[in-house]
């Protein structure tokens, strides 16, 4: 199939219908509103449903009932939808439910604004709701890379019975790239004996829950997932690495922001300083090993987001402070330029010679 | 040679209720399975437990069951319903649940006119945490949330579910029932039977709301909770058809 030019919303949303989705269950947010609106189009045009719900809240449980029947589904929302539908996500994760939660980050806290942003960086990775869970969530830096994260989050969803997060920004939502469709409509979809389709009469029934009244069940059950998690941070890690190998220089960044590192990383290069970006593409699990690999070579790290350093602490454990890890970045929904991230590499440069 | 005259419905799990003694859960659990026994519909049904005292109904039904966020039922069964049209797809909740917490969820499955069916328990207070204020508490009544009891101007006045949901588009039916005597029993099952046909039949969002007793939270013995119920819930909440319409998607058909 030939590159097509799309939004990043619409991509997403054309993504999900390929990997097998036909149930959509959303709430209008800036900005992210185009993939609801995509859905409502096509959807009932291929037997599939789009339905407007009264709020993030009833469209995440509607994410989990139609989980629960055993149908391919997703949801999308930007940050303070994403706060709301919390709840929601930690009952799936306890019930081992798979979906795709898509934030389409804006500025926060509280309304914040509706230019895009990375502020969401610890709620996703570390606080997608209460008790002990993770999700996995991807961060695709370009369109294509967006619409391939949507099949791959489906596939891993159904693979370990997790939700999973696809974290990207305003720029990425809104801007227009070429994409390509590898073409694999996905119509043979993974058996999902757990669901709750009704027992025919055949089997014993189906409980999806997440209640446990006894401590060492409950324990037990997260242990469990524990064990899956484990597999999936052996697994399913996923990162770029850009002319880091010999890099005095670690740039790390991800989503829109890695786009203008990389033009940095250039401009840096030209003037002999030698720096390089690790990309993770998969926030959790994070790439720990690839970063204290070249911990093992690069003299400093610098961490660019869009907001006020979120993912240090990340990175500094990841190379248990080996190294000086330093942070730039802008945040309400301002982007730095490739200018102002080359003179924080200069001011480095200039320390490590 | 013995023949078996009363037995346990099929689709009733064969396990103990955790219930306390005299509450109403336990008749009203077999009603419904009864109804879903009676229908041929157990294969194809998918239960919806919500949070509060009916939390465990997972463990008491022998259809596919899932257990809900507080208050989201509606919205969980309405995922289920649109991605499995040929699942009978039921909640069971509480007044808490369904009328406080779940509120939006209710009342917006009730404007989509979902084809599901709502089982609405109303005790007039919350059982699971002991006896607080529910929005179904009636005015004077003491719960451990309003111990001078409920005053309007300070806590307000009782909602009325069927009444209020029996003027939206999407509901095709709502009934109140009790199980207070043998007779409302058999009126409230065949309530609930309705309830459950209506989806079958594809008629829309239909609601059978249950006056229940809470002899633990209220203070009172099963006997005297039922008197209670007789004296003080009926008058608020008067039994009875609140709708009853053929279809709500007419336009569609």
């Amino acid at each position: 199939m030939a590159k097509v030019l799309m939004k990043g919303n619409e991509a997403i949303a054309e993504a999900a219908i390929r990997s097998g989705c036909r149930h959509y269950f959303g709430y209008p947010i800036t900005p992210q509103t185009e993939i609801a609106e995509y859905m409502a189009k096509r959807m009932p045009k291929i037997g599939g449903l789009c339905l407007q719900a009264e709020s993030e809240i009833a469209a995440i449980n509607m994410v989990l009932g139609a989980s629960s029947a055993g149908v391919r589904v997703m949801t999308s929302s930007s940050s303070p939808g994403i706060s709301l539908k919390s709840e929601g996500i930690s009952y799936m994760v306890g019930s081992d439910l798979p979906c795709l939660i898509l934030n389409v980050q804006r500025g926060g806290p509280g309304l914040g604004g509706i230019q895009p942003a990375q502020s969401d960086y610890y709620q996703a990775t570390k606080a997608n709701g209460h008790g002990d869970l993770h999700l996995i969530v991807l961060a695709p830096n370009s369109i294509q890379e967006a619409a391939d994260c949507t099949s791959l989050a489906f596939d891993l969803g159904d693979k370990y019975r997790v939700p999973v997060m696809i974290l990207a920004d305003g720029a990425l939502g809104q801007m227009m790239e070429p994409v390509e469709f590898s073409g694999n409509e996905k119509t043979e979809l993974p058996e999902k004996p757990w669901a709750t389709t009704g027992t025919g009469m055949k089997r014993k029934k189906n409980i999806i829950n997440s209640l446990y009244m006894q401590p060492d069940e409950l324990e037990s059950s997260i242990n469990e997932r524990f064990k899956r998690y484990d597999v999936i941070e052996k697994n399913e890690v996923r990162y770029e690495s850009y002319l880091a190998e010999d890099a005095d220089i670690i740039l790390v960044c991800y989503g829109i922001t890695s786009r203008i590192c990389k033009t940095a990383v250039g401009m840096a290069r030209k003037e002999g300083i030698k720096a390089g970006i690790i990309r993770p593409i998969t926030l959790w699990p994070y790439p720990k090993e690839a970063l204290a690999k070249a911990a093992e070579t690069a003299s400093e790290f610098l961490v660019v987001e869009l907001n006020k350093g979120q993912m240090t602490s990340d990175v500094k454990l990841a190379i248990e402070c080996s190294r000086p890890v330093s942070f730039y970045g802008r945040t309400g929904g301002v982007m730095p330029t490739p200018e102002e991230i080359l003179e924080q590499i200069r001011m480095i440069g200039g320390r490590i010679k | 040679m013995s023949k078996t005259v009363f037995d346990r419905p099929h689709s009733l799990s064969p396990v103990p209720f955790h219930y306390c003694p005299g509450c109403t859960h336990g008749i009203v659990h077999r009603l419904v399975a009864e109804v879903i026994d009676e229908l041929g519909i157990e294969g194809r049904t998918v239960g919806i437990a919500p949070v509060g005292c009916s939390v465990f109904a997972y463990n008491y039904f022998e259809c596919d069951m899932i257990e809900a966020p507080h208050g989201r039922a509606p919205a969980v069964a309405t995922g289920v319903k649109r991605s499995r049209p040929e699942n009978v797809v039921f909640t069971y909740q509480g007044d808490g649940d369904l009328a406080a917490i779940g509120t939006a969820e209710t009342v917006h499955s009730a404007t989509r006119g979902e084809n599901i069916t709502i089982i609405f328990i109303n005790n007039a207070i919350y059982g699971m945490t002991g006896g607080q204020m529910a929005p179904t508490t009636i005015l004077g009544q003491v719960t451990t949330t309003t111990p001078y009891g409920r005053q309007a101007a300070v806590q307000g006045c009782p909602v009325h579910v069927c009444e209020m949901l029996s003027t939206l588009d999407g509901t095709a039916y709502a009934e109140r029932v009790s199980v207070d005597t043998p007779k409302n029993i058999i009126a409230a099952k065949k309530a609930i039977k309705k309830a459950f046909t209506n989806q079958i039949e594809k008629k829309g969002f239909s609601i059978v709301e249950v006056l229940s007793t809470c002899p633990t939270n209220w203070g009172l013995s099963p006997a005297d909770a039922l008197e209670w119920l007789r004296k003080n819930m009926m008058p608020v909440y008067p039994l009875g058809v609140y709708k009853d319409v053929d279809n709500v998607h007419k336009e569609e058909n």
